[in-house]
């Protein structure tokens, strides 16, 4: 167990470096001049010269590469070439309000897609069991940004029940502001009995967290379905109906304890996977975490902000990615380890 | 020799029986059947575009400033946008060009994994293991993130968006012809080629390769609707398709400065994504249950 987590740590820190040297590349290859892009509109020869230098550009690449890594060793993802400021400082002032909107759509994935794969496993190939199917291939295949859409028409603009976008209501948070504790903004309301700001914010957050489920939902539900059946074909199921024990324990206990460990994984995957699905969620719903963040840099051609969201995000997905294979080995013992 | 040609027709007999019998089994899945229809429908469409459409300048991206922005109606079926231009015929003229981006993705995508996975499979040992840890190493990134990244730092246009989508994507035809190779490196055929004294390039190109083309043929095609996806999103953040080419995802971005008003813009363009979409992970859905009962969706593509 334990040389298997070495070995898999070793391989990590192996995809670290390419990771970086690809993000390094990728920011060399920019056909824009990065020390003219630095100093803003038409910058003086003399000024991005003296620039080039400061950044580090005058040097030979391999040079530039060691720079860079050192820089990222202590944490410097460099800065941004708009408002000068510390990439990692951006990157973490939008991270929770992300966070906050992974956290509910992962909620929302597995509290849907579970049952629904249950419900399906039971009654396969019946007319319930391929509707169940349909809707998880059709949250699978539907572009987020287009649903997000498509919500904010029928929610805001013909039911007037859910706000357009934001995480908060302008007027409640100048009456009522939330105190910053954790920048989770629902469960800081919740800490400071803070009911206005409260209602306010969960009801920014269920359109936006439901377009971001999506995707997850549909997978859960077709995990959870495609190992269900499996298990409801063994034969310590059929000893348990033999023993007369009631149906709904034997598919919700019996049944699903033995199931969830592929549906967990799945939704670990799914959890890394919201990091590129928040891009275009926040974009429509006017989020500010890190989505918003990387879009507006991508419009702007700010590329340190780009790569070291790039960075942070891939380490974030292999990281959970190692988790998830690690709970999963030492929760089941079956796993061969290689 | 007779011998041989008899058991080779034989074969190519109890091949195509094979096959007739998987499409009976991947057709009585009405969602698979619908799926099939709906690809059909849009290969169709995608090769009749100039004809089928009912402004095809417009579709193309000519402006017609008289109409613009006008509702659904008889004249116009789906509205028109704000330049004027028929959303029906741009959606049916951006059928062609999502259509064609994603194959040409699958072929630059065949381009590079394709042979590196025969080389991988073929040579086995260091070589392998060099091409393996790579194919993992692009594998362990986000692979839409890595597209937006490569496209932010190439400069947004349709052939840098094709190269992005298509860097993350080919680890898994290397993985899938491999697998195949390393199988088909011990056959008898393989064995008799070698013992003629076919040279390495031959035996790899013209031996094993056509026995390993049909997987990665199923492959490609279960893994259009994703390419789509990703090229519409690409699109979508202005880095794909550049105007005045119509492109799904860029129609659905430039609805979305009118459409709490003018829904239709981008509604109808979203509902061609989400269609297509369906129709491709629907039929790859009832193809992977033809092929194997107990094969799981593979919750890595993404």
């Amino acid at each position: 167990m334990l040389r298997y987590i070495i070995k898999r740590l070793i391989w990590l820190a192996f995809v670290l470096l390419g990771l970086c040297a690809i993000t390094f590349t990728l920011s060399r290859i920019i056909p824009s001049d990065p020390a003219a892009s630095y100093l803003g509109p038409r910058p003086r020869p003399e000024q991005v010269e003296k620039v080039r230098v400061q950044l580090g550009l005058d040097k030979p690449l391999y040079v530039q590469f060691a720079y860079y890594m050192r820089n990222l060793v202590h944490g410097d993802l460099g800065e941004s070439l708009r408002t000068h400021r510390p990439v990692l400082q951006g990157i973490w002032e939008h991270l929770p309000a992300s966070l906050d909107l992974m956290i509910t759509a992962i909620f929302i994935a597995l509290s849907v897609g579970i049952p629904l794969g249950v419900l399906s496993a039971k009654k396969e190939n019946t007319t319930l069991d391929h509707l169940t199917r349909l809707f998880s291939v059709a949250n699978v295949s539907v572009p987020s940004f287009w649903l997000a859409m498509i919500f904010q028409i029928v929610f805001f603009r013909w039911l007037g029940i859910f706000p357009i976008g934001g995480r908060i209501d302008t007027v409640v948070n100048l009456v009522s502001p939330i105190k910053q504790i954790t920048g989770f903004y629902a469960l800081d309301a919740l800490i400071t009995g803070n009911w206005a700001a409260l209602k306010s914010t969960l009801s920014h957050l269920i359109l936006p967290s439901i377009t971001l489920a999506a995707y997850s939902t549909g997978l859960i539900a077709r995990m959870t379905r495609s190992t269900m059946l499996e298990v409801l074909r063994e034969d310590y199921i059929t000893t348990a109906r033999a023993y007369g024990i009631s149906e709904r324990e034997i598919l919700f206990v019996q049944a699903l304890r033995n199931a969830l460990g592929p549906t967990l994984t799945t939704a670990g995957l799914c959890f890394a996977f919201m990091l590129t699905g928040t891009f275009f969620v926040e974009l429509i719903f006017f989020w500010p975490g890190l989505g918003t963040y990387t879009v507006n840099a991508i419009f702007l051609n700010d590329y340190p902000v780009i790569m070291g969201i790039t960075i942070i995000m891939a380490v974030f997905y292999v990281v959970v990615n190692l988790a998830v294979d690690i709970l999963l080995a030492v929760a089941n013992p079956r796993i061969r380890l290689g | 020799m007779v011998m041989e040609i008899q058991k080779t027709k034989h074969n190519w007999l109890n091949k195509g029986r094979e096959y007739w019998r998987g499409m009976n089994l991947i057709l009585k899945n009405p969602l698979t059947t619908f799926g099939l229809g709906i690809i059909i429908i849009l290969v169709a469409t995608a090769l009749l575009a100039p004809y089928l459409a009912p402004y095809p300048e417009q579709g193309r991206g000519m402006s017609n400033l008289k109409e613009r922005l006008v509702p659904p109606g008889f004249r116009h079926p789906f509205g028109t946008d704000n330049l004027g231009r028929d959303i029906l015929s741009r959606i049916i003229i951006g059928a062609r060009t999502s259509l064609k981006a994603a194959i040409a993705v699958v072929l630059i995508v065949i381009a590079i994994g394709v042979p590196l996975g025969l080389i991988a499979g073929y040579f086995g040992g260091k070589v392998d293991e060099i091409i393996m840890r790579f194919a993992d190493m692009i594998l362990a990134f986000p692979s839409l993130l890595l597209a937006i990244a490569i496209v932010a730092s190439l400069g947004p246009n349709l052939l840098n968006a094709l190269i992005a989508i298509s860097i993350p994507w080919w680890p898994w035809y290397t993985r899938l012809v491999r697998s195949q190779v390393i199988s088909l490196k011990e056959m008898q055929f393989v064995e008799s080629a070698r013992a003629i004294g076919a040279s390495r390039l031959r035996i790899m190109f013209r031996h094993i390769l056509p026995n390993c083309l049909s997987p990665v043929i199923v492959q490609a095609t279960l893994d259009m609707g994703y390419i789509i996806l990703s090229l519409a999103s690409l699109g979508f953040l202005g880095l794909g398709t550049q105007p005045p080419a119509a492109d799904w995802g860029v129609m659905v971005s430039d609805g979305r400065e009118f459409f709490l008003k003018q829904w239709w813009i981008s509604t109808f363009s979203g509902v061609a994504i989400f269609l297509t979409v369906l129709a491709f992970n629907l039929l790859g859905d009832g193809v992977r249950e033809a092929l194997d009962p107990k094969i799981r969706w593979r919750f890595q593509r993404k």
